[in-house]
């Protein structure tokens, strides 16, 4: 469905270039649903961008949906759709109206655009809301309203950039049941951006893990998991002045890797958690170290992250333009 | 979810056989009912764009009556509705770019770009709605100056609300151009008052530059606008073939031309 090789794109921004994203390949095959990973500004928008036409590449070459992304951009468009981040209704128009004469705009007729609108209104949990302005509904709502306008023309293939950001979490739950249902009801082929971790692990096939515009990893949630080795051991301790002293005999376990501290909590990495953890508490209890908390772990896509950058995706608020501070400790 | 799965690439979405000039009607169309109906639906806007000429022809006109004479007309309307029409259409074309940075924000911009409509039709489709808002505008316009003592034959008001027309057209390209250039409100509307006043007052539409001083008119004579007004004044005083029609008409003209390159091309450019 997406062949893309060596796709890069360069800003120029007050006379400095920018390289929003260096170079990146990848693969997606039809019916697959595939993540996007990386923290705000590794380039994530800026590829979907580029692979839905909206901005042309600086370099390199990609097939999308059978089209080539460069020769035919608007064979690529027939063939795609586009749920973009920032929506894509007008605020004061009604619901049903925005569907159809986005429909009209694919070439469908009024009336096939009517009937189909309709029925992925009701697909998508939106009876009701025909004539509903946006400006009324829920995030939840407007958010599967773009879905629906991104669907309307039948795509073999749609893009979601970000597409539950925002949304509480009951709201992003039903929704990865409605990403879920595009593949397993119509054999959609998905490929969704996002910089939350559960997000990727609930709904994805495949993981491409991005930073700094360029692909770092990719794989399976597991495979990618696995990759980092051992389970994670977290201790907060009672007293935070001890938590230098409980770190050296977390790291003191056989097989540990140094441990990090963050406050009262102790973050280190061990081959197998479960015996670690007995041999840690008795440690712990034998130097008068009091526990609040011990917890072991199988790693999650942020320790994936973590492990392959050496930050942590969990920050939030960092703008674009920014690049991520390094961060050591997972909190 | 229960359409099952269609042929894909095909089915609905398939691209009927026509030629493009049958798509870009097509595409121009959806844009411009969409963006009519959006109009109608907030007619408030049209309104307010209709109040601020209103308010002159009823609260400056009655000024100018007395002036009639000096001016070298028969009727104050005569002369002051036409420069009233050519104002409308400045600044109810030029200032259209700022529904598009809503629009653009609201992210329709994008997901019309998205699709395989054309990019020239995305303009079009506006520019015509704008195009009808004027004209419907103009003719109100009239309406009222007539109450109030206006006479002009009617192929001059017919012929004025063409060049309106055009202007229109050619300003409305322009301001989305600009718009979607810059997106953003902060930085639209300080470079629409730098150009609409020194044009306005260079333009003689509230009184004719004939009474400026010699170096004034000089100013003004390199303002097309004042030539597209004297032009509309030429028609409502039936000299059709007067040389300031003719200047009126042909830079009026020039100004389509450009304007829709300029639109044109920025709207076919990427990263709308």
């Amino acid at each position: 469905m997406i062949h893309a090789r060596g796709l890069a794109r360069t800003f120029r921004k007050r006379k400095q270039e920018v390289q929003a994203v260096t170079g990146v390949d990848l693969d997606v095959d039809a019916g697959e649903i595939v993540g996007f990973l990386g923290p705000n500004g590794a380039g994530k928008t800026t590829t979907l961008r580029m692979l839905t036409t909206l901005l042309t590449p600086s370099a390199g070459t990609a097939t999308v949906a059978g089209c080539d992304l460069i020769a035919d951009p608007v064979g690529v468009r027939r063939r795609i759709g586009y749920v973009s981040q920032s929506g894509s209704t007008a605020p004061e128009a009604r619901a049903g109206e925005e569907v159809v004469d986005h429909a009209r705009l694919y070439g469908v007729r009024t009336a096939d655009a009517v009937v189909r609108g309709r029925q992925l209104f009701s697909d998508l949990d939106l009876d009701g809301l025909w004539e509903r302005q946006p400006k009324d509904m829920s995030g939840g709502q407007r958010r599967r309203l773009d879905i629906a306008m991104g669907l309307v023309h039948d795509p073999g293939l749609v893009f979601l950039d970000e597409p539950t950001t925002g949304l509480d979490p009951q709201a992003r739950a039903n929704l990865w049941g409605h990403i879920r249902s595009l593949r397993e009801d119509r054999g959609t082929t998905v490929f969704l951006t996002t910089h939350y971790l559960d997000e990727a692990d609930a709904l994805c096939d495949r993981i491409l893990v991005i930073d700094r515009g360029a692909i770092v990893a990719e794989g399976t949630p597991d495979q990618l998991k696995s990759k980092v080795g051992g389970d994670v051991l977290t201790v907060t301790v009672a007293d935070p002045a001890r938590a230098g002293d409980a770190a050296r005999l977390v790291g003191d376990l056989p097989g540990a890797e140094p441990a990090q501290v963050d406050g009262a909590r102790v973050i280190g990495r061990v081959p197998a958690g479960g015996p670690a953890l007995v041999d840690l508490v008795r440690g712990l209890d034998a130097a008068g170290i009091g526990i609040a908390g011990v917890e072991s772990r199988r790693p999650s896509l942020d320790d994936v992250f973590l492990g392959l950058t050496g930050r942590s995706l969990r920050e939030e608020g960092t703008s674009p333009d920014d690049a991520p501070t390094p961060e050591v400790v997972p909190s | 979810m229960n359409t099952g799965s269609r042929a894909r690439g095909g089915g609905l979405a398939r691209h009927r056989a026509g030629t493009r000039v049958s798509a870009l009607a097509r595409d121009t169309w959806t844009v411009f009912s969409r963006a009519m109906r959006l109009s109608l639906r907030n007619p408030a806007w049209v309104a307010i764009g209709l109040m601020q000429p209103v308010l002159y022809i009823v609260l400056f006109g009655p000024l100018l009556e007395p002036l009639a004479g000096r001016l070298g007309s028969g009727n104050a309307y005569q002369l002051f509705v036409p420069g009233i029409l050519v104002q409308l259409g400045l600044f109810g074309a030029l200032f259209v770019g700022f529904a598009l940075i809503a629009e653009w924000r609201a992210g329709v911009v994008e997901s019309q770009r998205v699709t395989p409509a054309s990019r020239t039709a995305l303009l079009l489709g506006r520019v015509l709605r704008d195009v009808l808002v004027l004209l419907v505008q103009g003719t109100l316009l009239i309406l009222v100056s007539l109450l109030f003592g206006l006479r002009a034959p009617v192929a001059g008001v017919v012929l004025t609300l063409l060049l309106v027309a055009m202007l229109g057209a050619a300003l409305s390209a322009v301001s989305y151009a600009l718009a979607l250039t810059l997106k953003s409100e902060d930085a639209f509307a300080p470079l629409l008052n730098a150009v609409v006043f020194p044009v306005l007052l260079l333009s003689g539409i509230l009184l004719p530059m004939s009474l400026a001083p010699g170096w004034l008119q000089g100013v003004s004579d390199v303002n097309p606008f004042k030539h597209i007004v004297e032009g509309a004044r030429a028609f409502f005083d039936g000299e059709y073939t007067s040389a300031a029609a003719w200047w009126g008409v042909g830079l009026t003209v020039v100004l389509v031309v450009l304007g829709w390159v300029f639109g044109v091309r920025r709207f076919r450019r990427e990263n709308g």
